[in-house]
């Protein structure tokens, strides 16, 4: 057992900009927000739902009987949300609320611009502020306002018909972790650091893990002892890549190889260079190149020895 | 209607966890998970390879990983292959998945594990992210929020104000001292708003953990323990997405997940309830008819430890560890998914009364 090394830590950013399709129903709901009309939809029991679905709830009944319902309606409960969050509708603290339009029967989920919490309470009267620049989306509400107006409670009949109907919506999302490797993977990283591969061997079964995650997936036990391994190592079994991947200075077609270090229980991935492509095989003998900072192999040349015989690596493969 | 009676009696019979911490930036996953799969392989003597079906739940959008999951599975050990399943939610519903297997007869012992690390990303943006896409997504909601709507809406029609929300969390988190996994054990000040009605003291802790069960059908589950938890019945039930459609202060599909669990024939003596926001306590004990003889959450529940989707199967494995302990002789254990307690489960164990 060696002692743990200082815990790594770095940002990691997921972003996904997933694009989705709309429905009927949702179509007309969306491109209505940017024409300033609010459309719910009515199930076979006449109730109004609003924000609408395609789908009832209660009876899973296709639903496409819209209507368009007012932009005044009532808070139907409230929270007050002192410290906005990034994304969220208002940067000044608001109250998120449910709001029954007039006209609908159920409630619509968003955010009320008021001055403080003491403005704001169960069957308030407010109305929609639009955004200036809308898109068809739900954030084409900016918000909602106080509004002190009389309930119009007649829904009237709308075909949902528009110019130019959004179709889609690109939903886009971020979110900000701080990745940290465990003490397996950490205390690989800092050899390769220092330009050696450590990998780490079961108790049970000998079998040493390369690059290792703490565990033996056999016997379902810690990996504690390291063993230092390569650096030269044999190609196992290799791809020859033709599409040059975003962002990827490599020039195609390069070699993408699995590579069994000596001493390692199984082999790690590696670009092979300083070969033409069409020359790398099965049991060539290669030994890591450094990156310029020198923290991890960049890729994996031939070292010029013979080559491994198949019976040395076969286990690997 | 009458719940159906399953054929084969399946029985809860070990319970493992870690203890719960704000951060565990030391560990991976997988390190994470294994001291509690061997924990919980001890108590019963088995091995990986004794176990017939493993099943576990997790999330990606916790690690920021995709297959996150793959990963923490080199814990059990899925080399020669097992037999085994994922589902991406809290391990509550993972035991659910092995529960019907066992009654299939496809398999006699089955292995349950959930972890959930937090600490790496933010879990009230993370949790918005389960969001419908189109109407709530964008508007970034998170967690507190919502929960916050449903407390508003809960002190609205006066089924609970300020003083008796905190008195849910004092009561829990004294509760937790006696439980050496829990993150938040003893008093602590109510705190300010975080969302108004919902203070700090209103909120469950953040943090990382791992929940482990296992499961064993008729006298293989009387070999492996001396007092098996046996599973009565089980059913989860869910409700509309929109929360504008859905009676905040209600959980009909708890109480109907219930009723067909068998909930309501006889009287409990312990409930476990999933329940992060003191304001969704209130809402189960209404559902489920609760009155003050039952003991809620003597774990201290997840007000005091929530490692997300494992939290929900730790209340099945702490109902069951009553049991097993002789304390309950019947308790109803239930688990959330969700806003605004969308998805319930509602499991009902109960001990065999000549052993004690
Ligand atoms: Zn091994």
């Amino acid at each position: 057992m060696t002692a743990p090394s200082e815990t790594l830590r770095a940002p990691l950013v997921v972003e996904f900009p997933f694009t989705r399709s709309l429905g009927p129903v949702q179509s007309a709901f969306l491109t209505g927000l940017r024409e300033r009309t609010v459309l719910g939809v009515r199930t076979e029991t006449g109730e109004v739902l609003v924000p609408p679905v395609e789908y009832d709830p209660a009876t899973a009944a296709e639903l496409r009987d819209l209507v368009e319902v007012g932009a005044t309606g009532t808070v139907t409960t409230w929270a007050w949300n002192p410290a906005p969050r990034t994304g969220q509708p208002l940067a000044t603290p608001f109250a998120w609320v449910l709001v029954r339009l007039d006209g609908a029967d159920t409630a619509l989920l968003h955010a009320l611009d008021a001055p403080g919490p003491e403005a704001v309470r169960t069957g308030l009267r407010v109305r929609i502020r639009w955004a200036a620049e809308r898109s068809g989306a739900i954030t084409d509400i900016a918000c909602f306002e106080p509004y002190d107006s009389d309930p119009v409670n007649e829904p009237a009949a709308h075909d949902g018909r528009f110019t130019d109907p959004v179709t889609g919506i690109v939903a886009a999302a971020r979110l900000d972790y701080t990745y940290s490797p465990g003490r397996a993977q950490t205390r690989y990283l800092h050899a390769l650091g220092e330009r050696r591969t450590v990998g780490e061997r079961c108790p049970s079964c000998a079998k040493v893990y390369v690059p290792p995650r703490g565990a033996c997936p056999t016997c379902g036990v810690a990996t504690t002892d390291q063993v230092e391994v390569g650096p030269r190592g044999t190609v196992t079994t290799y791809c020859i890549v033709n599409i040059k991947a975003k962002n990827l200075d490599i020039e195609v077609p390069y070699v993408y190889a699995h590579i069994a270090l000596d001493g390692a229980g199984l082999a790690l991935h590696g670009r092979i260079g300083g070969i033409p492509y069409d020359q790398v095989r099965m049991g060539l003998r290669v030994e890591p190149v450094w990156s310029d900072d020198g923290r991890y192999p960049d890729h994996y040349r031939p070292t010029g020895e013979p080559d491994a015989d198949y019976d040395t690596y076969k286990e690997l493969l | 209607m009458t719940p159906h009676r399953p054929d084969r009696e399946v029985a809860i019979v070990a319970f493992a966890q870690s203890d719960h911490r704000r951060r565990t930036d030391d560990l991976s996953e997988v390190e994470m998970v294994m001291p509690v799969l061997h924990d919980v392989l001890r108590q019963t003597g088995l091995r990986t390879s004794d176990i017939d079906f493993t099943c576990s739940g997790s999330s990606d959008y916790l690690a920021g990983r995709a297959f996150s999951f793959t990963m923490a599975l080199d814990g059990v050990g899925a080399w020669p292959p097992i037999s085994e399943s994922h589902v991406e939610t809290d391990g509550a519903w993972a035991l659910y998945e092995a529960w019907v297997k066992l009654l299939t007869g496809e398999a006699d012992t089955a292995l349950v594990y959930s972890y959930g690390k937090s600490s790496p990303g933010s879990v009230r943006d993370v949790l918005t992210r389960q969001l419908d896409p189109y109407y709530l997504a964008p508007l970034w909601p998170d967690s507190v929020a919502l929960a916050a709507l449903q407390a508003q809406a809960l002190v609205d029609v006066g089924a609970t104000d300020e003083p008796a929300l905190a008195a849910i969390a004092t009561r829990s988190r004294a509760d937790a001292t006696a439980n050496a996994h829990a993150q938040l054990p003893g008093a602590r000040p109510q705190g300010e708003y975080v969302v108004r009605p919902l203070r700090t003291g209103d909120c469950p802790p953040i943090g990382d953990g791992v929940a482990a069960v296992i499961l064993a059908v008729g006298d293989r589950a009387r070999e492996l323990c001396a007092r098996p938890a046996w599973i009565r019945g089980m059913d989860h039930r869910i409700e509309a997405h929109s929360l504008g459609v859905r009676d905040l202060t209600d959980s009909p599909s708890t109480r109907l997940a219930a009723e067909r669990a068998g909930a309501f024939e006889a009287p409990v003596d312990t409930a476990e309830l999933h329940a992060p926001f003191t304001s969704q306590e209130v809402v189960l004990r209404r559902a489920l008819d609760l009155d003050e003889s039952v003991r809620v959450n003597p774990s201290g529940g997840a007000l005091a430890a929530n490692p997300v989707m494992a939290a929900g199967l730790i209340r099945l494995g702490e109902a069951a560890a009553r049991i097993h302990r002789g304390d309950s002789d019947r308790a109803l254990a239930h688990a959330t998914s969700g806003p605004c307690l969308q998805q319930n489960l509602v499991a009902v164990l109960e001990g065999e009364p000549h052993v004690r």
